[in-house]
């Protein structure tokens, strides 16, 4: 089997679904003849044709709501947004409608749909192009928030998306839709939501994180490992609704807990996490939680956007620090 | 080749749009336009239709009854509109799906929305959007204009489904300030699918005139830049507005592409009870208005062509009154939904972290 990328692990994902389930349909910007800006989409055109492979007009508020409309109706569309920054007009029909519909309707009516948005920094983009606002969409009641960290999650999360009978917001860590191959089974199978994964079990520190993060995640780990220090790194995934289970039970293995993402840190998912890490597993803690992330600054333009990120020196400095407390 | 080429053109017109209006019955009911629609002189065409204005108007006096009891929450009054909704969901068929804004309880009644529904929508209970009848029609849109691109949608599925039916949009003139209005008109062309605007202008965004929502002459005219084939029409003529809904229904419905409706009419109360509209209008021009009320033009009418007489009328006015009443009274005996309601419905299968907070909302219940 061939190894792949998140990106192709995207449209296998997308493939395979489409080829089994005809009310599932593809619409965006450059979607079909183009194959989507990042090729998620490349080659759907041929193979399902130009009602099930719509390129849009250039039009994030009508992509997202022409999907609620087509959600009510029994389609499952899968409306791309090229780049999250583009995706603040959709909020309005996310908020408003699609999250709500089910709810408002007491069921009558549901949005069965997915919006797909490439984000987060990394890749020497222009402005506009690299912030990770997750929590903006996480905030959000009756919604789903996916941010797959790899191509077999990928794959899985996005058919377990795509399934889901509510709607979901699915984030892809551009920066790693090319940086790793996996190989990825072609089958079908889809991972599960709302839960964790633990992507490397530890028992000194609890490390929480999602998307690409957990690239430089995994490397502070790999360095620690070579000191002794034995870190638990959890894949959050479905971001919303938050499986804190997995989180609290690590957090009372290990007493210790550092949160990490690339978004802003007031206000940001990290805030959320450690929240209920006090509220319920304040007892387990040996130290206080501490999250490595993004400044409260706007995102800087490419020259600058590595400082702003959290590289692996500063994810170990933290977890050192928690280490040492106490 | 798709792109237009230009670089062999000269100087001069290359476009030019005209806006066509309608009207067959002036302010006095009197028939100034002929011929009329064939089914003009045919009262089980328009008696049902005029029991549908009558009933509307009912319902409303009824609502701003309880609401000023404080028996029902903020409410949108229709008065003065009830000859569109009557209009244009006659004009549509059971399988057509209605997207309506938050002043269409006369399209909404004909399609089967019950007044007891409507009544618990605005009375606060989320139930009153579960339609039992009209299973697809879409709740109503609060936010305004947002709701345009979800007829877009609804319409591409349609034409993706090979299905012979139509979305209805119903929007307001405030609507059409807003992207949304014009990114869903501009998609529905670019995707050629059955989708069917109507705007009611009323004149008056909350306090905001028409003169100042636009510069443009007519509101239909919005249409012409995104393709959409439009016209206007004297939204108080009954007769007028049936014949312009029926046929822009009927042309999408068999794949002439998205229509557009502007139909002119008034605002004769408050934007919601919770507007007070002599803040911003003089009581002279609502009253102006009066004399141009669409049931009095269509009473007029079938009373002149011999379709209504004064006893008939009189018998429609107290059965819709006697509707109303029971509506009010099935409202009012509705018992509350539990509170643990507002988790049952948020996802279909609600998430472990969640019924945490369910739980904890009942215990709270229990503890008084």
């Amino acid at each position: 089997m061939a190894e792949i990328t998140l990106v192709e692990a995207v449209n296998q994902a997308l493939t395979w679904e489409m080829s089994h389930n005809e009310n599932v349909l593809v619409l965006g910007e450059d979607v079909g003849v183009d194959g989507g800006v990042f090729r998620a989409t490349v080659g759907l055109l041929e193979k399902f044709g130009d009602e099930r492979v719509l390129d849009s007009p250039l039009s994030e508020t009508l992509i997202s709501g022409a999907s609620v409309g087509m959600a009510t109706q029994g389609l499952i569309p899968i409306a791309e947004i090229q780049f999250m920054g583009f995706a603040y007009s959709t909020i309005d029909q996310i908020l408003n409608h699609a999250a709500r519909m089910r709810n408002r309707t007491r069921g009558r009516l549901s949005c069965p749909m997915v919006l797909r948005a490439p984000f987060g920094g990394g890749i020497r983009a222009p402005e506009h192009h690299s912030e990770s606002t997750e929590a903006l969409f996480a905030h959000i009641p009756g919604l789903r928030v996916v941010i797959p960290s790899s191509p077999i999650r990928a794959y899985g999360l996005l058919l377990a998306a795509i399934r889901d009978p509510d709607p979901v917001v699915f984030l892809e860590p551009k920066r790693i839709y090319r940086l790793a191959k996996q190989e990825v089974p072609n089958n079908g199978d889809a991972l599960p939501l709302d839960v964790c994964f633990v992507l490397r079990p530890g028992n000194d520190i609890s490390v929480v994180t999602w998307g690409a993060m957990t690239h430089e995640v995994m490397a502070a780990a790999e360095r620690l490992a070579d000191q002794d220090v034995s870190v638990e790194v959890i894949d959050v995934a479905t971001i919303k609704p938050l499986d804190m289970k997995t989180i609290l039970e690590s957090v009372e293995k290990t007493g210790r807990c550092v949160i990490v993402h690339e978004a802003a840190l007031s206000g940001g998912w990290g805030a959320e996490v450690a929240a209920q890490v006090a509220e319920h597993g304040l007892l387990d803690l040996l130290a206080p939680v501490r999250r490595v992330t993004g400044y409260d600054t706007v995102m800087p333009l490419y020259r600058l956007e590595d400082e702003y990120m959290p590289s692996t020196d500063r994810i170990v400095n933290v977890i050192n620090e928690v280490l040492e407390f106490a | 080749m798709h792109i237009k080429n230009y670089t062999h053109r000269h100087s001069g017109k290359v476009a030019q749009f005209e806006v066509r209006f309608t009207r067959y019955l002036d302010n006095k009911g009197n028939v100034v336009n002929t011929p009329l629609p064939s089914w003009a002189n045919k009262s089980d065409v328009l008696i049902p239709l005029y029991k549908n204005m009558i009933q509307t108007r009912k319902f409303d006096q009824a609502a701003l009854n309880l609401q000023r009891t404080g028996r029902l929450g903020t409410y949108a009054s229709p008065l003065g509109q009830e000859a569109i909704g009557a209009a244009v969901a006659s004009s549509m068929w059971a399988e057509d799906v209605l997207v309506p804004s938050y002043r269409e309880f006369g399209a909404q009644m004909w399609r089967g929305v019950t007044m007891t529904e409507l009544l618990l929508y605005w009375g606060g209970d989320e139930r009153g959007s579960d339609y039992q009848v009209p299973r697809e029609d879409f709740p109503v849109s609060i936010p305004v204009a947002s709701h345009c691109c979800h007829a877009t949608g609804v319409a591409y599925a349609f034409k993706l489904r090979k299905q012979k039916r139509v979305a209805v949009c119903c929007l307001g003139d405030g609507a059409t300030s807003k992207g949304d209005f014009y990114e869903s008109l501009n998609a529905a062309a670019a995707w050629h699918v059955p989708a069917v605007f109507i705007i009611s202008n009323n004149q008056w965004a909350i306090s905001i005139p028409l003169n100042k929502q636009t510069s443009a002459q007519t509101l239909a005219q919005k249409a012409i830049a995104a393709g959409v084939v439009n016209e206007q029409v004297d939204g108080n003529d009954l007769i007028a507005l049936r014949a312009v809904t029926e046929r822009a229904i009927d042309e999408a419905r068999f794949g002439e592409g998205p229509r557009l409706i502007e139909a002119l009419t008034y605002r004769l109360g408050d934007h919601t009870t919770a507007d007070d509209a002599s803040r911003y209008r003089s009581q002279a021009e609502v009253e102006e208005q009066r004399s141009n009320d669409p049931i009095l033009r269509l009473r007029s009418y079938l009373l002149n062509a011999g379709l209504l007489t004064e006893a008939d009328e009189s018998e429609l006015n107290q059965e819709c009154e006697r509707n109303a009443a029971a509506a009010v009274e099935q409202y009012l005996a509705t018992p509350p939904q539990t509170a643990r309601s507002m988790f049952d419905y948020l996802y279909a299968h609600l998430p472990d972290s969640l019924r945490r907070q369910r739980d904890a909302l009942a215990g709270q219940q229990c503890d008084g």
